[in-house]
């Protein structure tokens, strides 16, 4: 199983490193435009080929992984930032009114598929990356919320807790001091599930259109212009496609493997 | 049961009147006058309030709400901006492919994941198990819209088997439209099959270590038989979930889809919509897609409470 975790880690390092490397460095410039050059299969000069302005692959992909990886991780960010505090204080106040109207208010955003959220966001104040980060992130808000909530649940009936209550301390402070960290490894596991499912959402909408607009590189954009050059250009639709699956797979592998290696109990039950 | 199922009735009514107060204000909020934006920067002061008045922009927020509410009641979705033609029957119109599409990518996702979940359940930690687990997590982190390019590639331009888009309409008999749906079905039940299977395989795996299970393996059946009369119909309860839970994400999946293979759906209509500032139309498709998502949601609830008294008693 420790496999996983290595392969995970070592494929996500990968791509955010390429991500990192194309602030200092891309083997061609993605602004020039190259049209004596477009729309050539992968060579030496250009190791992915070009698309039809000319402009190199490579480069692209990863100028392009910044916005997936940004996106992805804001999102994670709100969705942490709002859920895990409405979690806490549901599971603090459990059965009282707050507990319901928070979970219900889950319910409620959970009842919107992501897309939905993003379609309604890009009607009212049009698209962008920015709207697709909301669009994302609210959708993760209700996952982080429901997590912390069951946990905290169940880290309430422990002693040490008790202990903390005879000694004088607030619902809030024990949510702060005592449940929280008991919370840390779950988070950071389900944190890295919701990376990988934003990497494939800010595809997915920057496909149709709704995430990064140009001129700004994005993987699903990619795709979208190239999906009428498919049958003469495949090269053009397979590299993007093939960097979205490579980052998901190796998010969610290290997730796989951050579950087993932190929470060995969590690993058996899901065996 | 009936004051569970009324409970739930209540929260239900709750939730879509909460969902349709979400969606207006959204919407509400749009900078711009729908009726300018039809007939253009030329337009007589005049006529823009003659055919402010005809689509019924002139009332105060709350009256616009009520009617907009009262007229779904009705099955009057108001008319569309840009078409001038009735909301409700484009919807209809629409929805003759998006249901379809979803209902048969449902259909696949099950015919793929319990054979798959059964055989790794079974096989577990063999090269079987690890073979199927390993392509669920291919299938899991597959985008879709970039596989259904990938088929399109293969079956419709090299293979020429399936034609690259458009939808001929049921008219044309039921075998040319489910062709046309086949390509677009796979793609969406992909993913969703992928994590169905790891559901049924984790459920049967569960439900294998149960005391009944032995209890029937001591009295002498296969493990097999075993599987068949005893685990699989309590595996079944969590995997229903799953199933109930996704047709949501099919139906809102299908919107993406849709632009691949270029079907006349719910998807396309939304995009059209939005790209033309014809926002009764996305109020409008938004809000009955958010009503599907919680009736299913519901019917799951119920089902569940159904089939496991235990759930009754619980909030």
């Amino acid at each position: 199983m420790k496999a996983s975790l290595w392969i995970g880690a070592l494929i996500s390092a990968l791509v955010t490193g390429a991500a990192l490397l194309s602030f200092l460095w891309v083997p061609h410039d993605i602004e020039a435009l190259d049209i004596a050059n477009k729309i050539k299969p992968p060579s030496g000069a250009h190791l992915l080929g070009t698309d039809h302005f000319g402009r190199d692959i490579l480069s692209m992909l990863m100028v392009g992984a910044r916005t997936s990886i940004a996106v992805a991780i804001v999102a994670v960010v709100i969705g942490m930032g709002f859920g895990v505090p409405l979690g806490l204080a549901a599971a603090a106040r459990q059965g009282g009114w707050m507990d319901e109207v928070i979970m219900r208010g889950n319910d409620l955003i959970f009842a919107f598929p992501s897309l939905l959220i993003a379609i309604m966001i890009t009607a009212v104040f049009g698209a962008g990356a920015v709207n697709a980060i909301i669009a994302i992130g609210i959708f993760n808000i209700p996952v982080f919320a429901r997590l912390s909530r069951g946990a905290a649940l169940s880290l309430w009936t422990r002693d040490y807790v008790l202990a903390a209550r005879v000694a004088g301390k607030g619902r809030l402070r024990i949510s702060a001091e005592h449940i929280l960290p008991n919370l840390a490894n779950l988070l950071i596991v389900q944190g890295t599930i919701q990376f990988s499912l934003g990497i494939l959402a800010e595809a997915a909408l920057s496909y149709v259109g709704l995430g990064a607009q140009p001129p700004v590189p994005s993987w699903g954009r990619m795709l979208a212009d190239s999906q009428t050059m498919i049958s003469f250009a495949p090269h053009m639709a397979l590299f993007p496609g093939l960097a979205i699956l490579l980052t998901v797979l190796g998010l969610n592998l290290m997730g796989d493997g951050l579950r087993d290696w932190l929470d060995p109990r969590l690993a058996r039950d899901a065996r | 049961m009936l004051r569970y199922a009324g409970r739930r009735l209540f929260s239900l009514a709750v939730s879509l009147w909460v969902a349709s107060l979400v969606i207006f204000l959204a919407l509400e909020i749009v900078p711009g006058d729908p009726a300018a934006y039809m007939l253009g920067i030329n337009a007589q002061e005049d006529t823009l309030a003659a055919l402010r008045e005809e689509l019924g922009l002139n009332g105060s927020p709350m009256e616009r709400y009520l009617a907009w509410i009262g007229g779904m009641f009705q099955g009057d979705f108001g008319t569309s901006y840009t078409y001038r033609t009735p909301v409700s029957e484009m919807i209809a119109d629409r929805l003759w492919v998006s249901l379809p599409l979803a209902l048969f990518a449902l259909a696949l996702s099950t015919l793929i994941a319990f054979p798959a979940g059964i055989l790794a359940a079974r096989n577990r930690g063999s090269v079987v198990d690890v073979a199927i687990m390993g392509g669920t997590q291919l299938g899991v982190a597959i985008p879709n819209f970039w596989f259904a390019m990938l088929m399109v590639l293969v079956f419709a331009i090299n293979l020429r088997w399936f034609s690259a888009g458009g939808f001929p309409g049921w008219s044309e008999g039921i075998g040319p439209a489910l062709k046309a749906l086949t390509l677009p079905a796979i793609a969406l039940a992909l993913p969703q099959a992928s994590i169905l299977a790891r559901v049924m395989r984790s459920a049967l795996l569960d439900t294998l270590g149960e005391d009944y299970i032995r209890t029937a393996r001591a009295k002498g059946l296969t493990q097999g038989q075993a599987l068949r009369r005893h685990a699989l119909r309590n595996a079944l309860i969590p995997v229903l979930t799953i199933i109930g839970l996704q047709f949501s994400f099919l139906l809102a999946g299908a919107i993406i889809i849709e632009n691949v293979f270029y079907l006349p759906g719910l998807g396309r209509l939304v995009f059209q919509a939005i790209s033309a500032r014809d926002l009764i139309v996305v109020e409008s498709v938004v809000m009955l897609l958010v009503f599907a998502v919680i009736m299913v949601n519901f019917a799951v609830d119920i089902a569940y409470a159904w089939v496991d008294p235990r759930l009754r008693g619980r909030r």
